[in-house]
């Protein structure tokens, strides 16, 4: 094959469909806008039920982390975020299934190598990173109060 | 006995036989427009098993059970099996042929598992160093999702591009009953690098192998790709199939009325919601020995080049920024021996 790699490359692409963004990014927009509503009307029923606000915001995030390792656990989760993508991903849902799904996958090679080890191995790098970076942000919070 | 033709090319003079074969498929590829002609079909991808690499194995222990069978042979009449999957140290194959007793080699071709193991276990008899050899690999979705991507129930989405593992298995033993289908030649493929790293596209990093193989055979033989009725890649998908009719097309190889793949015949594309169409050492296998098979040896097909491939894909060297290698091994199937 007389064809230099860019060239291929260029011919790949041409080959190769595209995400269809106008489909996939409406999408995400209304499946994740319909988890923060259900969110909210978690917050609203606690608050209405006698919760301080804080509590009732904490108790949202419980359950939502609840619900989405369920509907992990019933093998449904994958397939709202199919059509989903970043709606399921970005929520805290999508931290939730990040985690179980793992869990349920290397429980095979047992509760300590398997489940235990590679439970974190897709949400591992958001809490190394999200440590570092909210590390980085106290930092730079400090020096401005500094002055 | 076997004939250099060039440098990759055999013409295997006494023309081995297929005298058995076999085919199992999962779930989804039981709901796709091959169904009818695989010899077993799971309804479970599980098949009972506690976990998928035992499932794999168990489909490599059913399809060799099957293809014995339909032979009326036993394990003892086997001289070698050529064979491998898609899993790390080959353990689906392993496991799986671990209580028949044959003399083995595990072979590791990704992909282009199918065509790899047919070629050496033909050579093999053509020069009559076995009086029965079987060639034989599979591959499981699940078993392959958890190795090469993301947990099963994980919520991501494919790209557009993206190609479904195949859950199946093939095997076929080859030997001298002088009846069809036959073996008349092969060609093995050289490694192919074009440069590509998406590991959602394997389809692309495998045309430019298949390309010169097949070029290379052609070349060879002096044939045209018009004198087969078939030139059947093993899952280049939608978008490596395109690939390969455009790189051939440039080097004034037209294959485009004669050309399909295994991965665009094995699944409804639209319906069954697979991307770019089928992967995995078991599209390429069981398409070949479910369905290939039978049209040759009804006289539906007369000759056909079944060219499996195979793009060398490592997660761990991807990540660390190598490019994805690509292999296709090619095998002359006829209704006619020489």
């Amino acid at each position: 094959m007389k064809m230099t790699q860019q060239d291929y490359q260029h011919m790949s692409d041409l080959a190769s469909p595209k995400t269809k963004s106008y489909q996939t990014i409406p999408m995400a927009f209304l499946i994740g806008g319909l988890i923060c509503t259900i969110g909210q009307a978690l917050t609203n029923l606690y608050t209405h039920l006698g919760l301080s606000e804080k509590d009732a915001a904490l108790t949202t995030s419980i359950s939502l982390i609840f619900l989405s390792a369920l509907l992990t656990g019933l093998k449904v989760y994958d397939n709202i975020a199919k059509y989903a993508g970043a709606g399921t991903l970005v929520p805290i849902t999508g931290f939730a299934n990040a985690v179980v799904s793992p869990a349920l996958e290397f429980k095979s090679e047992g509760y300590v190598l398997g489940l235990g080890a590679k439970m974190f191995i897709i949400a591992g790098p958001v809490i190394v990173y999200g440590t570092l970076a909210s590390v980085l942000y106290g930092l730079i919070l400090f020096l401005f109060k500094l002055y | 006995m076997s004939q250099k033709i060039n440098r990759s090319t055999l013409k295997l003079s006494s023309s081995p036989s297929l005298i058995s074969y076999a085919a199992v498929a999962g779930k989804k590829e039981s709901e796709g427009p091959l169904a009818s002609y695989f010899d077993i079909l799971y309804q479970d991808n599980g098949i009972g098993q506690e976990t998928w690499e035992k499932a794999e194995s168990m489909m490599q222990k059913d399809v060799s059970a099957k293809a014995l069978d339909k032979g009326n042979l036993s394990a003892g009449d086997i001289d070698f099996v050529f064979a491998g999957d898609l899993l790390n140290q080959c353990v689906g194959t392993h496991y799986g042929l671990r209580e028949l007793g044959i003399p083995f080699l595990g072979l590791y071709g990704a992909c282009s598992t199918m065509a790899e193991s047919l070629c050496l276990a033909s050579i093999f008899t053509d020069n009559g160093l076995a009086e029965k050899a079987m060639a034989m690999t599979s591959s499981h979705f699940c078993a392959s999702e958890r190795q090469f991507r993301f947990p099963l129930e994980y919520g991501g989405q494919r790209t557009p591009t993206a190609q479904w593992t195949v859950t199946g298995a093939g095997c076929t033993i080859v030997g001298h009953s002088g009846t069809p289908p036959y073996v008349k030649g092969v060609s093995i493929g050289k490694i192919t690098d074009f440069g590509i790293t998406d590991i959602n596209n394997m389809g692309a990093a495998m045309a430019p192998a298949a390309a010169d193989t097949l070029k290379t055979f052609l070349n060879a033989t002096g044939t045209a790709p018009t004198d087969y009725d078939l030139i059947l890649t093993g899952d280049l998908g939608k978008v490596g199939s395109e690939l390969l009719c455009e790189l051939l097309e440039k080097e004034n190889i037209e294959i485009r009325s004669v050309h399909n793949d295994c991965g665009l015949l094995i699944y409804d594309l639209k319906s069954q919601d697979v991307h770019a169409g089928g992967s995995g050492c078991g599209c390429g296998a069981s398409v070949l020995c479910g369905y290939v098979l039978d049209k040759i040896k009804q006289g539906v097909y007369h000759d056909v080049l079944f060219m499996a491939t195979g793009a060398l894909m490592s997660p761990l060297t991807v990540q660390q920024g190598e490019t994805i290698p690509g292999i296709a091994h090619l095998v002359h199937l006829s209704d006619t021996p020489w």
